[in-house]
C-alpha cells in the first residue's frame, strides 16, 4: 500500500528546499591553522588551557587515529573527506570565553534568537512555566558561547557546564569517566574527536538528586570550512534523574561540513537518563550539493542496578547521517530503550539504528524505529540486539518499520540479533498483540481494527517520549510525530 | 585492496595445491574453472570480516582441506547406497551419488518416468553439452566463495529436464562413505519446463566420525506456471563440514516450496539464492534445525523480487540444544520495478540449553514503494506456562518439552506436500528428540 496523502504532505513540508536555518551570521572568528596536526592539537588544547594529561589523551588518540582507516560498511556514500582541508577549531574573535550574555557578540545572541532558543534567563521564566524550564548549553562553531541557569543548577549540586570548563574546574570527575564509554579507540570518527574536539556539555548529577530542569545544548555550525567536533559526557550518579535535549542546525552552504560528536552517558545504580535529539543539520539542496555530514558516535553506560537510559531522536537533517545509539546494559535489572524517527529527503543518506547490548541479569530493551523515505533519499536502519552469557532473563522488543514514499528511494533494514543465553527473549518485530495484550484489547473492544489499536498504541508510546520535549524543540518534532506510517513496508 | 598482501592460511594453501594437480583431470572447460578459482583466491576463504559470512567463519573452521574424493568401485558404491536410510520409505526415481559420483549403474536410463530426461553431468562436461549454457542462472551467485569453490572442483552430477506434470518424486540421494575424510563437489541442475511439475527429494549422508567437506550445488530453472515442490535432508555425519547453494530463477505464474531440514553434520551451511522473474509467482523458503553438541549451523538467504506482484514466504525454525549454534541470515531485494511485491520472512529460535547461541539477521532491502514485505526474528527459551500446562496434565517434563519442540518444528515442515516425505521428516525429529532424552 502506498503512502497517505497527508504523509507525503506533511514530508514535503520538512524537504530539503524547505530548510528553515540556513542563514548564515557575520561574526569575526579566530580559526586555528588549516588542517590537522600535532600543533593544532596543542593550539587547541592551550585556548582550552586544558592540563598536560588532556593534552596527552588527545596526542595519544591523534597517533592511533593516524593508522585507523574510515569506515564504509555502512549504507552510505560519499566523496573522499580531505582531513587537512578543515578548520578544526573557529570560535567568536572578540571574547571567545564570555562571562556572562552581556559580554556575547550580539549578533551571536541575534541568531539564537533567530532559531528561537532562549538564552536569557528571564525570558524563558516569563514564558513558560517554571517547571518546563529549560537551561540551555549554546555551543557556536568551536566554543560554548553562553550557558543558563549554572548558578540556579548548582544550588541543586548539579554541575551543567561546557565541557572545556569542566575540565579545568572538575579535572577528576572528568578524568574518572571520560572515555570510558566511548574509549579513544572505538572508531575512527571517535578517535578523531577525541583528538580535536572543542566543546560541549558536561553534566554531574549527584546522588538522589532529580535534575530540577531539562538540560539542553544547542549546536550551530556557523564559521565555513570548519568541522564542529563536540564531546558531551553525562554522569547520573546513584538514585538521580536528568533529562537532556540537544539540537543543531547549519547555515546552507555548498560544501560539505563535518560533525563528529562523541556522546557518552553512563548511569549509575538506580539512575536515569533521557537523552533526545533533534537533529536538523543543513540537509544539502536537492541536487545533493552541500549539507552536513553527521558521523556520531553516541553510547549510553547503564553501569548500575536498576539503572535507565533512554534516546530519543528525530532526524529530518544532515546530507549523510551515520549514528547508532546505545546502551550497555551491564547493571542488573537495567533498561535501554530507543525511539527514532529518522526522515530523509532529497539525496539524504540516513544509515542509523542501536545497539542493546544485553550483559547484566533481568536487563530490558525496547526498540522503536520508524524511518521515512522520500525524494532520491537512501534510509538505512541499523541495528544489534546481543545477549552475553550471563544475560540471564534479556528482554528485547523491537520494532522498526519504514515508509517509502516514490519510487526512487530506498528504505533498508538490517537488524543483528544475536543470543547466546537461553533465557533471554527477543522479538524483532514479532506479533503486535506482543505489545501489550490489555492495551490491544481495550482498543478493539472500543471498535478499532487492530492496525488502528497498534498504530495508536506504539505512537502513543513514542508521543510519550516526544512530548517531554520542551517547546523550542518540539513543534518540530510533534509534526514529525503526527506522520502516520499507513503503508509502511515493515 | 591493493595495499594489503594477502597471507594464505595453511587451508587456502592446500585448495590451492589440490586444484593445481586437478585441474588437467577434471572434466570440461579448464579455463572457466581456472577463472573461479582465480576469483576465490584473490579473497581467500571467507572470515567474520567478511560481512556475509559473519556468524560463519570459514577461515577458523576450515583448518584442513580433505583430498577430493576418487570415483568409487561398483561395490563400494552398492555397499554405500545399502546404508542409506533417507526418506527410504518414499517410493521415487534413485539419482544416487557416492562420494560426490553419480552412480549411473543405478540408474535405468531406458525406463526413465515420462517427461524426465537425465545427463550425466562428467558427459555433458566432457562433450560441452548444450544445457551447460543454462547453468548459474544466479548469475550474483558467483561472487560467493563457496559456489566458487564447487565451480573449480565440481566433478560429478547431474542436469535433469522436467516436462509435463511428473507424478514421481525424483530422489537425488547423496551418499558419503569414504573410509577416511574426503571433499565432494556436486552441481546438479534441474530444468523445470513451462507448466511442468515435480517434486525433487535431496537427502545427504555421510559416515559418523569422519570428516567430509562436501560442497553441493542444485541449481533449478523453473518456467512459467511450474510447480516445484523441494525437500532437502541434512543426515550428514557428526564430524562432517557440508557447504551447499540451492540457486533458482522462478518464471512467472509459477508455485515453487522449498524446505532444508537440517538433522546432521559438525558445521552446515546451507545457502539459498532465489531470483522470482516472473510474475504472480509464489515461493515458500522454509528451514527446520536441529542442533546439539556443539554443531553450528548457517542458513542464509536471499531472495530477489524481480518482477510485479510475488509473493515470497520464508519461515526458519531452529533449535537448539546444548553448546549449538544456531544462524540465519536473511535477505529480501525488491527494486523499483517490483510493484506489489509481498514478502514475509520469519526466523525463530528456541534455546533449549544454557550454553547454546542464536544469531539472527534479517534484512529488507526495498526500492519500491508499493510493497508489503515483513521480516521477525525471535528467539528465546520454551514458553514456561505451556511446560507448565502440559506437566501439570502428567507430562513428564523431557516428554512435554518435545511434544513443543515438535509443535515448534512442525509448522515449518507441514508445508510438505508429498506426504510420506512429511512423515519421514516428522519421524526424523522424532528420533532427534528420542536421542535428546
Amino acid at each position: 500500500m502506498p503512502a497517505v496523502q497527508e504523509t507525503i504532505d506533511q514530508v514535503r513540508s520538512i524537504d530539503v528546499d524547505q530548510y528553515k536555518y540556513g542563514f548564515e551570521t557575520e561574526v569575526e572568528m579566530e580559526k586555528a591553522p588549516k588542517g590537522l596536526s600535532e600543533d593544532v592539537i596543542r593550539f587547541i588544547s592551550a585556548k582550552k588551557g586544558e592540563p598536560e594529561w588532556m593534552l596527552q589523551w588527545r596526542l595519544d588518540a591523534y597517533k592511533r587515529w593516524l593508522t585507523m582507516k574510515e569506515p564504509n560498511w555502512a549504507r552510505v556514500s560519499y566523496d573522499k573527506i580531505d582531513y587537512n582541508d578543515i578548520y578544526y577549531y573557529a570560535a567568536p574573535k572578540n571574547n571567545p570565553a564570555p562571562k556572562s550574555l552581556d559580554e556575547v557578540d550580539p549578533e551571536i545572541l541575534k541568531t539564537y534568537e533567530k532559531l528561537g532558543i532562549p538564552l536569557r534567563e528571564q525570558e524563558i521564566l516569563a514564558g513558560v512555566e517554571p517547571q518546563n524550564r529549560v537551561a540551555v548549553d549554546a555551543v557556536f562553531d568551536s566554543v560554548s558561547v553562553a550557558t543558563t541557569f549554572k548558578e540556579e543548577l548548582k544550588k541543586a549540586g548539579v554541575i551543567f557546564m561546557p565541557i572545556s570548563e569542566a575540565i579545568r574546574e572538575y579535572p577528576d570527575l572528568v578524568r574518572q569517566y571520560l572515555g570510558t564509554v566511548v574509549p579513544v579507540t572505538d572508531n575512527f570518527f571517535a578517535t578523531l574527536n577525541s583528538a580535536v574536539f572543542t566543546d560541549g556539555s558536561f553534566v554531574y548529577v549527584p546522588p538522589g538528586v532529580r535534575c530540577p530542569m531539562e538540560l539542553s545544548t544547542y549546536f550551530r555550525i556557523n564559521e565555513k570550512n570548519t568541522g564542529q567536533f563536540e564531546r558531551t559526557l553525562i554522569i547520573a550518579d546513584k538514585g538521580s534523574y536528568v533529562s537532556y535535549l540537544e539540537g543543531c542546525t547549519a547555515p546552507k552552504r555548498d560544501e560539505n561540513q563535518l560533525h563528529a560528536a562523541v556522546v557518552e552517558l553512563i548511569a549509575l545504580d538506580d539512575a536515569e537518563i533521557k537523552y533526545s535529539t533533534v537533529q536538523n543539520w543543513y540537509p544539502g539542496d536537492a541536487h545533493g550539493k552541500g549539507g552536513i555530514y553527521n558521523f556520531v558516535t553516541k553510547r549510553g553506560d547503564c553501569r548500575g542496578k536498576n539503572s535507565v537510559i533512554t534516546w530519543t531522536q528525530v532526524e529530518t537533517g544532515s546530507a549523510i547521517t551515520w549514528k547508532y545509539p546505545s546502551c550497555i546494559l551491564r547493571g542488573d535489572n537495567s533498561r535501554g530503550e530507543f525511539y527514532s524517527i529518522a526522515v530523509s529527503n532529497g539525496m539524504q543518506q540516513v544509515d542509523s539504528g542501536t545497539k542493546m547490548i544485553h550483559l547484566g541479569k533481568n536487563t530490558t530493551s525496547r526498540i522503536i524505529s520508524k524511518g521515512i523515505a522520500a525524494g532520491k533519499s537512501e534510509n538505512t536502519y541499523r541495528g544489534l540486539v546481543s545477549a552475553h552469557r550471563k544475560a540471564t532473563g534479556a528482554r528485547n522488543f523491537t520494532n522498526c518499520d519504514s515508509l517509502l514514499i516514490g519510487n526512487q528511494c530506498g528504505a533498508h533494514t538490517v537488524p543483528y540479533i544475536e543470543s547466546k543465553n537461553s533465557t533471554a527473549v527477543f522479538e524483532h518485530e514479532a506479533t503486535t498483540s506482543k505489545i501489550s495484550e490489555d492495551q490491544m484489547f481495550y482498543c478493539q473492544q472500543r471498535g478499532l481494527s487492530e492496525e488502528e489499536a497498534t498504530a495508536l498504541i506504539v505512537n502513543g508510546f513514542v508521543k510519550d517520549v516526544l512530548q517531554q520535549l520542551p517547546m523550542e524543540f518540539a513543534v518540530e518534532a510533534q509534526k514529525l510525530i503526527s506522520i502516520s506510517l499507513e503503508g509502511s513496508v515493515g | 585492496m591493493a595495499d594489503v598482501t594477502l597471507m594464505k592460511t595453511p587451508a587456502e594453501s592446500a585448495l590451492a595445491q589440490a586444484f593445481e594437480s586437478a585441474k588437467n583431470m577434471l572434466p570440461g572447460n579448464a579455463e572457466s574453472r581456472a577463472q573461479a578459482f582465480e576469483q576465490f583466491s584473490s579473497r581467500g576463504l571467507p572470515h567474520r570480516r567478511v560481512e556475509e559470512f559473519k556468524y560463519t567463519d570459514l577461515r577458523a573452521l576450515l583448518r584442513e582441506i580433505a583430498p577430493f574424493a576418487n570415483v568409487p568401485s561398483a561395490e563400494e558404491a552398492k555397499a554405500a547406497l545399502r546404508e542409506s536410510k533417507a526418506f527410504a520409505d518414499v517410493s521415487a526415481l534413485q539419482v544416487p551419488f557416492v562420494n560426490g559420483h553419480f552412480v549411473r549403474e543405478a540408474v535405468d536410463f531406458h525406463n526413465l518416468p515420462e517427461g524426465i530426461e537425465i545427463v550425466p553431468l562428467r558427459e555433458a562436461l566432457a562433450n560441452g553439452h548444450e544445457w551447460l549454457a543454462k547453468l548459474s542462472p544466479v548469475t550474483w551467485a558467483s561472487d560467493n566463495p563457496i559456489y566458487q569453490l564447487n565451480t573449480s572442483f565440481m566433478a560429478d552430477g547431474v542436469m535433469i529436464r522436467v516436462a509435463g506434470a511428473v507424478e514421481t518424486p525424483v530422489h537425488l540421494r547423496f551418499v558419503t562413505a569414504a573410509g577416511s575424510a574426503v571433499a565432494t563437489a556436486t552441481r546438479v541442475l534441474v530444468v523445470v519446463e513451462d507448466d511442468a511439475s515435480v517434486t525433487l527429494l535431496e537427502s545427504h549422508e555421510s559416515t559418523d566420525g569422519t570428516n567430509h567437506q562436501p560442497n553441493d550445488v542444485m541449481e533449478m530453472i523453473a518456467g512459467d506456471r511450474s510447480n516445484v515442490q523441494h525437500v532437502r535432508l541434512n543426515a550428514e555425519g557428526d564430524k562432517t563440514l557440508a557447504l551447499s547453494t540451492l540457486a533458482m530463477k522462478i518464471g512467472g505464474e509459477a508455485t515453487f516450496n522449498s524446505i532444508n531440514v537440517v538433522a546432521g553434520a559438525a558445521t552446515s551451511r546451507h545457502q539459498v539464492y532465489a531470483i522470482l522473474d516472473g510474475e504472480n509467482t509464489n515461493l515458500r523458503v522454509n528451514g527446520a534445525s536441529m542442533l546439539k553438541g556443539s554443531q553450528h549451523s548457517d542458513s542464509t538467504l536471499v531472495v530477489e523480487h524481480n518482477a510485479l506482484h510475488c509473493e515470497s514466504r520464508e519461515l526458519f525454525k531452529t533449535v537448539i540444544d546444548n553448546e549449538a549454534t544456531g544462524v540465519f541470515q536473511g535477505k529480501i531485494i525488491v527494486p523499483h520495478h517490483a510493484q506489489k511485491t509481498d514478502g514475509r520472512m520469519m526466523s525463530a529460535a528456541l534455546l533449549l540449553a544454557e550454553g547454546g547461541s542464536m544469531n539472527n539477521k534479517p534484512e529488507l532491502e526495498i526500492f519500491a514503494d508499493d510493497v508489503q514485505c515483513a521480516h521477525g526474528a525471535t528467539c528465546g527459551q520454551l514458553d514456561e506456562d505451556l511446560l507448565f500446562y502440559l506437566m501439570a496434565r502428567g507430562l513428564p517434563k523431557k516428554d512435554a518439552e518435545s511434544l513443543l519442540v515438535q509443535a515448534f518444528l512442525g509448522e515449518a515442515i507441514e508445508f510438505v506436500e508429498n506426504e510420506s516425505a512429511r512423515e519421514a521428516l516428522v519421524t526424523t525429529v522424532e528420533s532427534w528428540l528420542k536421542a535428546r532424552a
